[in-house]
């Protein structure tokens, strides 16, 4: 809290309110978003959420338990028939093996998943090893949870991902977790088998503890993703977090769940159970409708994603802008560097002069500093606009 | 190369080089399997859909049934391509079912159509009767749902 935001009240909020919730920064991506609201005609490739609507005949579902009167609590880890539907997709899909029953639990989207395995498991002090540059969320959940983020800076030359060396150099006495995620944002980075094979040696035989971040589980391009759950030595110490925003574009349900062994899911669901009590009734039954009968969807949306992917990978290619060929999510990740400019520099240069906005990679990390996120969650018309404006920003730096 | 297809299908004004970037083949390319397809009817041409309700121009369109007694070795096609060569007609379909022929006519006025119908189609020998279906409202057409257009209120950049 900032004094000035202290002025004019009767009671003193800083000293009250607790030290390591006001310690905790908001996040980068909302600073830059509130310059952004206050331009007009901006070209924006910036959120971080699916363009498509949820489908229809899963929309549908949701209405018709509304319309039968399904408006109560459901269990606490969610509908069983939903958590049977979890378990045989991860089955399906990714040869992962849980116990719907004792191993699945309902969450309210992947960010809840994430803040209760921390809560879980963390004791004050415990480290949490965090590869950069990430998802926003996980330093200050941990550090919520009392415990101590530990950053891996990932580099452009190993495609952004966490290799066992970097890992192992992470790892103390205090390491606590390894958060994987992957596929990244913002840097669309995946680990295939053989990337994930040294880090699951790194890790066997220790009491460290994986979250598996899985939430773009289903938008790789050209190879299937795999889960560190499924290497051997790995399940017993993994908790997978996921969840229907990004598969099905669903963020608005906030539908999320996290698979662990039994011993760990039970000491989960309490958190989830006493803060939360059941994620929502309308959105577990539309959950259910995606996961029976929503295969067709995600091919459709992983299909025109790629297409965008290309378009934007090899148009930035185009420009003479380097970009790693990120093989997962739907953000690239390119190095702006050679513009001589910070990455927020950069971006508001571009959003003030050519009225395009795009996320500074610092937002993820210090080491996202030199790069940019693009989202290609969008029309292929408004990304083909993005490119001529940056097109336009190259030319006039040239003149 | 159906991926080309379903892509222009759904987005002509996609330009050749922004196709040879999303497809990763040269422009020239794909260039020339475009020509190909036109040049073999794959591709038979671009349309725009237009909502002329929305600049208030008068605007009538009508399905017709028409049920057809088939000539002796000229089957349907025979009338299909006395029907089809009027410029009215919007499309036509040989269907299953109770009729034949379902003919879809653009006109200006209901006044136009119903004289289309009536000197044009019902006068065709084979054509053994008409029945004529105005359009009162279209909501979709070509995948496309006529109306205001959706605003893209994603908030959150995360």
């Amino acid at each position: 809290m900032t004094p000035s935001e202290n002025t004019g009240y009767t009671l003193d909020y800083e000293k009250i309110l607790s030290g390591t919730i006001q310690s905790i920064k908001p996040s980068g991506i909302r600073k830059f978003f509130d310059l952004l609201n206050n331009m007009s005609d901006v070209t924006a490739l910036t959120v971080g959420e699916p363009d498509f609507v949820t489908p229809w005949h899963i929309r549908q579902a949701g209405i018709e338990s509304l319309e039968k009167g399904k408006t109560y609590y459901t269990s606490n880890a969610g509908l069983v028939s939903l958590r049977e539907e979890i378990a045989a997709y991860l089955n399906r899909r990714f040869d992962l093996t849980y116990d719907p029953v004792k191993e699945v639990v309902v969450t309210v989207g992947g960010s809840e998943a994430i803040d209760l395995t921390m809560r879980a498991l963390i004791e004050p002090g415990d480290e949490v090893i965090i590869p950069q540059p990430s998802f926003v969320c996980y330093g200050p959940i941990c550090e919520m949870a009392h415990g101590v983020p530990v950053y891996i800076p990932t580099k452009e030359e190993n495609h952004f991902k966490l290799t066992a060396d970097e890992l192992k150099a992470a790892i103390t006495p205090k390491t606590k977790l390894v958060v994987l995620p992957f596929p990244g944002n913002p840097t669309g980075a995946i680990m295939t088998r053989e990337d994930l094979e040294p880090i699951a040696e790194v890790l066997r035989g220790t009491n460290i503890l994986v979250l598996s971040d899985e939430i773009y589980g289903e938008l790789t391009y050209g190879r299937t993703h795999v889960s560190p759950a499924s290497l051997p030595g790995m399940w017993e110490r993994t908790i997978v977090a996921s969840g229907f925003s990004k598969t099905y574009a669903m963020t608005g349900w906030r539908m999320g769940y996290l698979t662990a062994p039994a011993p760990i899911a039970k000491q989960l669901l309490k958190i989830h159970q006493y803060a939360i009590m059941c994620a929502p009734t309308t959105s577990q039954f539309a959950a259910i409708e995606a996961l029976k009968n929503g295969d067709a969807d995600i091919e459709m949306m992983r299909s025109e994603y790629n297409r965008r992917r290309r378009y934007l990978v090899n148009g930035l290619h185009a420009l003479g802008i380097n970009c790693f060929n990120p093989e997962g999510s739907f953000y690239v990740f390119p190095n702006i560097s050679k513009f001589g400019m910070t990455s927020e520099a950069f971006c508001e240069k571009l959003l003030y002069d050519y009225k395009l906005a795009l996320v500074p990679g610092t937002a993820f990390g210090d080491c996202g500093e030199g790069f940019v996120r693009i989202s290609y969650a969008y029309s292929v018309e408004h990304i083909s606009q993005a490119l001529d404006r940056l097109e336009m920003f190259i030319k006039n730096r040239n003149l | 190369m159906t991926e080309l297809l379903k892509l222009l299908e759904n987005d002509p004004r996609l330009t050749p080089e922004m196709l040879s970037l999303m497809l990763e083949k040269e422009v020239g390319d794909i260039r020339d399997m475009i020509r190909r397809y036109e040049q073999d009817g794959v591709i038979l041409g671009y349309k725009t859909l237009i909502d002329w309700e929305k600049l208030g121009s008068e605007h009538v369109s009508a399905l017709i049934e028409l049920k057809i007694t088939p000539q002796r070795d000229r089957g349907y096609d025979h009338v299909a391509q006395k029907i089809y060569n009027y410029t009215e007609v919007e499309s036509l379909y040989l269907m299953s079912g109770s009729f034949d022929l379902a003919v879809m006519i653009e006109g200006k006025t209901m006044r136009e159509v119903a004289l289309f119908v009536a000197e044009k189609l019902a006068t065709i020998e084979d054509v053994t009767s008409t029945a004529t279906h105005f359009v009162l409202r279209r909501y979709k057409d070509k995948g496309l749902i006529f109306g205001a257009m959706p605003v893209d209120e994603r908030g959150n950049i995360v």
